[in-house]
């Protein structure tokens, strides 16, 4: 579950929350390991002493009752030293992998955390914090934490343990030692931390300046046209280079200072050796210190400078992390923030909500203390149906929100049924009550994706796993708590059917259907159907029965009692006759392209193509009409200004390219030269493009014609594998699956020049996939459609009926609709009224209108003006002379 | 038919008769062929003017909408231009046009006819002349007209 309830302010009463038994762990093993640092260090005193010197000690001496002489005890040191270590460095490799992973748990955890609290912020907040502001904290500045974290305890106390470990066999050998070893110390302890302070307030100042810079990088992308409209990227890069030369500026000042600690302590480092040679050499001439301890002592000491070290950068990290921690954090604890409890996962399905609505003096304040809702009181019979009008900024957005508990009330109450508004979970508010919101929010991924979405409040199935990856899933799972993740299997089905009142998965379909046509989008996703691809491997079904209206569509331009001009249409493909209004190319295929090398700018240099060409005497054939074409083109457009329109529009040239194939027909005008292979497949290129029925070339001979033909019989015989995996081929009695549905259907090309020949076959098709009852099957293509980022790949008024169905489908005991209609045009907004209000029947319905003259639909209406209810009865009551609803009648009208 | 049968077409038309063939070419080929049923309207009175078409073969019923219905004004045949007036002028189309049997035109959008202009001024002089003729004609109809009432 879900960490404490509200999060440390500290770093380290962060990492002491979260990691007690593991630092715990950490300390006593590093305890542990002291000691047998300490033997590392003492071994080469004797192998120096006795092992070497034969000091103290007679030969043959006798170890573990073995007799050795001096060589062999020498060997034997070295391999106690060898042994010594090699677990000295076991240990230390236990203990930075544990470290490690603690970090790296406890850096997960700090991001949850911060993710986790985004989804609690109070809505009006948003309007304060730009997700380019709090990308980076969650991303990028958070992370040199988790290196910190696993290090906040166990690195002081490693480091310092192995200098006292150091300055305990100093003081052993020698006390004068010990002191000359440590006699910089203090000095180095007193000066470094003063010098420190002022890096650190440097590293706060730079990551304010920075976020600074970031929150307006945001600015300039979100504002790029009022800065092309308004000229004033100059001033916007004014703007930023000062920025920038503020950070630079605390940058190079932190260098500076960073600079001045390490030269000061490398210095101080150094001066501790000198005292060494001098004082330990003294000592050893006098003969009151061996020489083996003194070799001993210097490397020990040397070993001191790393811990030494370590144990200062830990002190400038500390420094930084604890600055870092405070300032992303602080970000994410504004005022006023919904409850973690009220955002508990659901252990069981969510409660009806029955019973009126009720507010009583509810008062809803935003950011900047501004009264949006200044008392309103109000009661909603259940299943009654509001109409809330009022002037713009008059609070009726507000209440709406507040009504559906997405503004937190300041003051007042508002009850659901007699439940306390405050208290009700959110993933129960969630699944029954419905909100649309005026500029909705779609999710990128499918149209039904996103219709289901509002079913999503718990995990209804697990995943079903074989063993193998189930005991992998919890050893994940397991992790995941360790880290205070929530442990829902995000890949289990999430989708509560029952909540929206569907008995089966196999009824969902003609529900979303329903709830299409109630807000007036079943067409839409009908044409989204037609343009759409299934792959007829996996729908076998459904292609063969997208064939059956190929040919219900065949039967019907064929029969004789269609009316005329309905024949002439469509052109349709046939496998022995040339299509006049498709590219040659695409009569050469005869196919779809799969592979680029297919597409018809490359068929000119596709060896395989080029094959077949060749073996059918075509390819001559169409270099020759390239040169006819490029002459015709440029004949026709060499007049024209090289950037004029008409290039992009009617030509296969573009102006840039003119020129170079009036080189190319120059080049090869001139008798006995060979045609360069770039020219020839330059010029084949051309009338792979051409139209007959639209360009009417007389290029197109009917020779011509047969020999693409013929070429296209051998393409399609070819066993060549490129040309296998490359092409789907056409055939009338198999489904294209790189075809859309509409081309299948279809299969042909819609005549050129026949007055709304698109419009008239598109009814055609839309009777027969309704005679073959079809049209379901075409409709859940089209909501498999991907609705891209924010639903950009929808048009505005898609995406605002893709929310009301959204909140349709969970059959909400209350639904809230905020002026989501108000970008539908007047025809499709009366219909969607029509389809909600039916919907909605035994159900509370609260609808903020943009436009009053809807408001007789509904019982009762409610007149919002300075946060206040102004008016409230049926719009017979109200429609009185001096009324505000009047007035805003008479507005509405005008 | 070819982009030079259409060529030999406009020739044929007063408007475009003196224009050299290159730019007759470029007219044909950036031109739109379109083909309408008996009783398909080209346009409707009162949609706005896109284009100007020009009859290749077959004709069209020109109708101009009154109280009582619409009436029949004219008939236009082969080598006729339609509708040159609401792509000149921007105005809505001041009449319907219904294929009266099926018709093959050569739709000239107003786009591609105004670049067509700015890019050879001699065009422009052309469709002067021609609608001057036009104007001097209608004027003509018109003291005709006013001296018959008046007698």
């Amino acid at each position: 579950m879900a960490a404490g309830a509200s999060m440390e302010t500290s770093l380290h009463r962060f990492v002491i929350n979260h990691s007690k038994k593991e630092t715990g762990f950490l300390i006593a093993l590093t305890l542990l390991s002291l000691p047998i640092y300490y033997i590392t260090l003492d071994i080469p005193k004797n192998v120096f002493n006795q092992g070497i010197l034969g000091k103290g000690i007679t030969f043959p001496t006798t170890v573990f009752g073995v007799s050795m002489d001096q060589v062999g005890y020498l060997f034997w040191l070295c391999f106690l030293f060898f042994c010594s270590v090699m677990v000295n460095g076991a240990i230390k490799q236990y203990i930075n992998t544990y470290k490690g992973r603690l970090g790296e748990r406890l850096l997960r955890r700090l991001r949850y955390e911060l993710v986790s609290r985004i989804m609690r912020f109070p809505l009006p907040h948003f309007r304060k914090v730009s997700s380019g502001e709090l990308i980076p904290m969650i991303t990028a500045e958070v992370e040199p934490l988790g290196g910190y974290m696993g290090d906040a305890f166990a690195q002081p106390l490693i480091q310092a343990g192995t200098l006292a470990t150091i300055a305990t066999f100093l003081f052993i050998q020698n006390w004068m030692m010990g002191i000359a070893a440590i006699v910089f110390f203090p000095l180095q302890g007193y000066i470094i931390p003063k010098m420190q302070r002022k890096v650190n307030q440097l590293g706060k100042e730079r990551v304010r300046a920075m976020r600074k810079v970031s929150e307006r990088i945001g600015e300039a992308v979100a504002g790029a046209h009022e800065i092309h409209a308004n000229g004033t990227a100059n001033y916007e890069r004014a703007d930023f280079s000062d920025r920038l030369g503020r950070v630079f500026s605390i940058r190079f000042q932190i260098y500076i200072r960073k600079g001045q600690v390490k030269f000061l302590n490398n210095f101080l480092n150094q001066m501790a050796p000198l005292l060494f040679y001098s004082l330990g050499g003294y000592l050893v001439i006098q003969g009151e210190l061996t020489a083996g301890a003194l070799a001993a002592a210097l490397t020990a000491h040397k070993d001191m400078s790393a811990p030494w070290k370590e144990l200062l950068d830990y002190y400038q990290q500390t420094a930084d992390s604890k600055i870092k921690y405070e300032q992303v954090t602080e970000q994410f604890r504004p005022e006023n923030m919904f409850d973690e409890a009220l955002q508990v996962p659901l252990s069981e399905a969510p409660k009806r909500l029955r019973g009126d609505i009720v507010a009583n003096n509810l008062v809803v304040v935003d950011e900047s203390a501004t009264r949006l809702l200044d008392g309103i009181t109000a009661a909603i019979k259940a299943g009654e149906k509001v109409a809330v009008v009022g002037r713009v900024g008059g609070g009726k957005e507000a209440l709406a929100m507040a009504l559906a508990r997405l503004y937190l009330p300041s003051g007042g109450k508002l009850t659901y049924g007699g439940a306390d508004g405050l208290t009700l979970s959110e993933p129960m508010l969630g699944a029954r009550l419905g909100y649309v919101a005026q500029n909705s929010y779609l999710f990128s991924s499918s149209v039904r994706d996103n219709i289901l979405y509002g079913l999503r409040q718990r995990p209804i199935a697990p995943k079903q796993r074989e063993p193998a990856a189930e005991a992998e899933r919890q050893k994940f799972l397991a992790e995941t708590r360790r880290a205070g993740n929530l442990d829902l299997d995000g890949e289990a089905d999430w989708t509560d059917l029952a909540a929206a009142e569907i008995k089966d998965p196999s009824a969902l379909s003609s529900r979303i259907v329903e709830v299409l046509m109630a807000v007036d989008l079943e067409e839409d996703v009908f044409q989204l159907g037609l343009r759409g691809t299934i792959d007829p491997k996996a729908h076998p079904t459904i292609a063969g029965r997208i064939l059956e209206a190929r040919k219900g569509l065949q039967q019907r331009l064929d029969d004789k009692a269609t009316e005329a001009g309905m024949r002439g249409l469509i052109e349709p493909f046939h496998p022995e006759r040339y299509n006049t209004n498709a590219t040659l190319a695409e009569n050469l295929l005869f196919g779809t392209p799969i592979q680029p090398a297919f597409e018809v700018d490359r068929l000119a240099t596709n060896y395989a193509v080029l094959k077949v060409l060749d073996q059918v005497g075509l390819a001559e054939k169409l270099v020759a009409a390239g040169r006819e074409v490029a002459a015709e083109m440029i004949e026709i457009f060499a007049d024209l200004p090289p950037d004029h329109e008409f290039f992009e529009q009617f030509g296969f040239i573009s102006s840039d390219d003119l020129p170079e194939f009036q080189a190319i027909l120059s080049r090869i005008s001139r008798p006995d030269t060979p045609m360069l292979p770039e020219d020839r497949a330059r010029l084949m290129t051309l009338p792979f493009k051409l139209i007959q029925t639209r360009h009417r070339l007389d290029v197109l001979t009917p020779e011509l014609k047969d020999k693409v033909l013929e070429a296209r019989q051998a393409l399609r015989a070819s066993e060549d594998p490129v040309v296998k995996v490359g092409v789907e081929f056409f055939d009338p009695d198999t489904y294209n699956a790189a075809a859309t549905i509409q081309d299948n259907i279809l299969f042909g090309k819609l005549a050129y020049g026949q007055a709304k020949a698109s419009q008239r076959v598109g009814k055609v098709i839309e009777a027969i996939l309704n005679d073959l009852n079809l049209r379901s099957t075409v409709v859940e293509v089209g909501l498999e459609f991907a609705v891209g980022v924010g639903g950009a790949r929808l048009a505005p008024p898609q995406r605002a009926k893709v929310a009301l169905a959204r909140a349709l489908l969970k059959r909400p005991d209350v639904l809230i609709v905020n002026e989501a209609t108000a970008i539908l045009d007047a025809q499709s907004q009366a219909r969607t009224l029509d389809g909600v209000l039916k919907e909605s029947d035994g159900r509370t319905l609260i609808w903020v209108l943009h436009n009053p003259t809807h408001a007789s639909r509904f019982d009762r209406v409610l007149v919002i003006g300075e946060g206040r209810v102004i008016e409230s009865g049926s719009v017979g009551d109200l429609q009185k002379d001096g009324s505000v609803f009047a007035e805003l009648m008479t507005a509405a009208a005008a | 038919m070819s982009i030079k049968e259409e060529v030999e077409v406009l020739r044929n038309i007063p408007l475009f008769a003196k224009l050299e063939s290159a730019k007759l070419k470029l007219l044909a080929f950036t031109s739109e062929r379109l083909t309408f049923d008996t009783g398909q309207p080209l346009f409707q009175q009162g949609d706005p003017g896109d284009a100007a078409y020009i009859v290749m073969d077959g004709a069209a019923d020109v109708l101009i909408n009154t109280p009582k219905g619409p009436v029949k004004v004219a008939n236009l045949g082969r080598h006729q231009i339609i509708g040159e007036i609401a792509i000149l002028c921007d105005v809505p189309r001041t009449a319907t046009v219904v294929a009266s049997q099926p018709t093959t035109t050569l739709k000239i959008n107003k786009d591609t006819f105004f670049r067509l202009i700015n890019e050879f001024p001699q065009i422009a002089v052309e469709i002067m002349r021609e609608l001057a003729r036009r104007l001097d004609k209608t004027n003509e109809q018109l003291r005709q007209a006013v001296t018959k009432s008046g007698g």
